[in-house]
């Protein structure tokens, strides 16, 4: 039995506005998000991660930036037909998103309690007092010690990774069926990233919510996601479950990715071993036309891989990439 | 506790700084050539050097400077402030009668400057682009860049010549009787031109702050976070956005406010407002020492005041100020 997607994104294409004209930066884009599950995005910066989150929260700052084609189905409705108000009623109660930067992302002069009650008394007809207790276990449920007095405190009294917490409670605290955690670790210490992905991949178990997690890190996609989707210059260029991309990545991105990722030995010896890289920098998006935009730094490009956009290859079951490549290797 | 006690150490300095200022000023003016005995003679038509000596007698002017500064911070410790020279009445009394008409004029122009220029600021922020926005500009920054003198008398030939809407001077109509009512109304009236004369200058300095705070605000990570909440435009801006963009504006506020006494002086003059910037402006030229000192050491109060309620304003819009 096949089950129906939870949120598929299909055909998704952003532009932005410039002085020397509109650069594409998703460009159709594909993704679906199954019930339950944790779908990793990965890929480097500028690579259109944090635009498609925002595209899906239809929070992407028009103008400069426009959604021009595709569709964005929760639940087999397309979010980019309603009107801001009904978008209003999705936010932070079907959908919600954490942010990168927890030590900017809470506004520094209203308390914790009040900016995580705001999101339940937006969206439930809750009183006071029950928005207070609701609170209160959301934080106690995220790992915040004492919440009763927390929720007095201001953000500049928490530490990085207590903020992030709230940050989580907030987000969850009208049960959304989708959660989009945009770098959520990033800027906080090793031992605070274990602590928060525990705390995500608990909380999916706990409330059967989705999550959409997006990361530059493989190691946290081999971590924490059940399947991922690698994307490279607005485009996806792979996707498939966790094991068979890191165990068997097929498109040349994917594979200079994986072997980017430098792993600790117990004995490193004397000679140290060089770090990897993909050689080259992330193209101008402007200058994206119908060729393979991986194309300048691929190590098996071919001449008509800057002629046409790749086909779509299958791999495996649920696996498949975009690379001429693969299809002349078939 | 935790608030008296910040308190109780900002007054304490406030009073240092109010002690530091007293012989300061008295320094500056003792400083400027001539006293009130020369300012007499002048008026007199001269005098023989008997008279003269016997003046500086009388007015305490013969003593040296520093017993006549101690003499005067001990009187003024009992709350005296000495008799003006040229009113022959209590310097106290004097600006107790004026200081209302120039209080209510600083205040109004004070909360109408910020108040116009915030809520413009905030429009102009949302739509940095917009025609609506450049006027804004224009118009604000024309009026700061105007002397007040000037805007005062356009506005005086404007609203009281061509169009007669306002009174062109003073602070009631004379041989004005009615219910308290009334008179209030005549009040009110009569200080529209001169309040918004004074206001004028400020309104630019708030809009543009409020405006470039605003759109500094409305860009922030926390801004995005209370939108992915779902909060309506409305409540993003006026309540996440607004707190923070506030506090420059407060700080602003602060400062201003020993400008806006000193701009008072000059609105009261171009519209005969019964005020103690019009009493300083006299008792400069009439060298009255003791009424001088006496309204610069009331204005210093004001302003003392004025940032003491700033920087709590700040506390209660900040918590990270503690």
């Amino acid at each position: 039995m096949r089950q129906e997607p939870l949120l598929q994104v299909k055909g998704l294409c952003v532009e932005f506005a410039t002085r020397k004209g509109n650069v594409q930066v998703l460009n159709h884009l594909d993704l679906h998000l199954d019930p339950g599950e944790a779908l990793g995005i990965v890929g480097e910066s500028g690579c259109g991660k944090s635009m498609m989150a925002l595209s899906i929260m239809r929070l992407i700052p028009a103008p400069p930036g426009n959604i021009s084609a595709g569709q964005i189905l929760l639940n087999n409705s397309d979010l980019l037909q309603l009107n801001e108000k009904q978008m209003q009623d999705v936010r932070g109660n079907e959908i919600s998103m954490i942010f990168q930067e927890p030590m900017t992302s809470l506004n520094p002069v209203f308390s914790i309690g009040m900016q995580v009650s705001e999101n339940i008394r937006r969206h439930q007809s809750a009183t006071r007092a029950v928005a207070r207790e609701k609170t209160i276990q959301m934080l106690k449920a995220v790992g915040i010690p004492v919440p009763e007095l927390r929720i007095k405190q201001y953000p500049h009294e928490l530490s990085g990774g207590m903020r992030q917490r709230v940050m989580i409670a907030m987000a969850l605290s009208c049960q959304p069926s989708v959660l989009i955690a945009d770098e959520p670790t990033t800027a906080l210490d090793v031992t605070i990233q274990a602590q928060i992905f525990d705390l995500l991949k608990q909380i999916q178990q706990d409330m059967n919510t989705s999550i959409i997690l997006i990361t530059h890190d493989m190691s946290v996609i081999a971590e924490f996601a059940d399947r991922v989707a690698v994307m490279y210059a607005g485009s996806k260029v792979e996707e498939g479950l966790v094991r068979d991309i890191i165990d068997n990545p097929h498109h040349p991105y994917t594979q200079g990715l994986i072997r980017c990722v430098p792993f600790l030995k117990k004995d490193p010896g004397t000679e140290r071993e060089e770090l990897n890289e993909i050689p080259g920098v992330v193209p101008d998006m402007r200058l994206i036309g119908s060729e393979c935009s991986f194309a300048p730094r691929c190590r098996y490009v071919m001449d008509h891989c800057h002629e046409k956009k790749p086909p779509e290859v299958q791999i495996g079951k649920k696996h498949h990439a975009f690379c001429w490549y693969l299809e002349e290797g078939k | 506790m935790k608030t008296i006690l910040p308190l109780l150490k900002r007054i304490a300095y406030s009073l240092m700084l109010l002690l530091a200022v007293i012989v300061l000023n008295f320094v500056l003016v003792h400083l400027a050539p001539g006293d009130a005995v020369t300012a007499m003679v002048g008026d007199m038509g001269g005098a023989t050097p008997e008279l003269i000596a016997e003046l500086r007698v009388e007015y305490g002017l013969d003593q040296n400077l520093p017993t006549q500064l101690f003499k005067y911070i001990a009187k003024m410790v009992r709350g005296d402030l000495g008799i003006s020279f040229t009113h022959n009445l209590p310097v106290i009394d004097l600006i107790l009668e004026h200081l209302p008409a120039t209080i209510l004029l600083v205040m109004t122009a004070f909360f109408m400057a910020i108040l116009i220029g915030t809520v413009l600021g905030i429009i102009a922020a949302q739509r940095p682009n917009s025609l609506f926005n450049h006027l804004i500009t224009v118009i604000s920054l024309s009026g700061y860049a105007a002397p007040v003198f000037w805007t005062g008398l356009m506005l005086l030939i404007s609203f009281s010549y061509y169009f007669p809407i306002f009174p062109s001077f003073g602070m009631e109509t004379v041989g004005f009787r009615g219910t308290f009512l009334e008179k209030t109304f005549d009040v009110l009236k009569h200080l529209v031109l001169p309040a918004v004369t004074l206001a004028s200058i400020y309104v630019a300095v708030y809009s543009r702050l409020a405006r470039a705070s605003m759109l500094d605000v409305l860009g922030s990570d926390y801004i995005r976070t209370a939108r992915s909440k779902g909060l309506s435009e409305k409540v993003v801006v006026y309540k996440h956005a607004l707190k923070n963009a506030l506090l420059p504006v407060v700080t602003m506020a602060g400062l201003q406010f020993a400008q806006l006494i000193a701009g008072a002086v000059v609105v009261e003059t171009v519209f005969s407002w019964p005020g103690i910037g019009q009493l300083a402006f006299n008792s400069i030229l009439r060298r009255d020492q003791p009424l001088l000192l006496g309204i610069l050491f009331l204005s210093t109060i004001m302003v003392v005041v004025t940032n003491l309620i700033t920087d709590f304003t700040y506390r209660i819009l900040d918590p990270r100020i503690k």
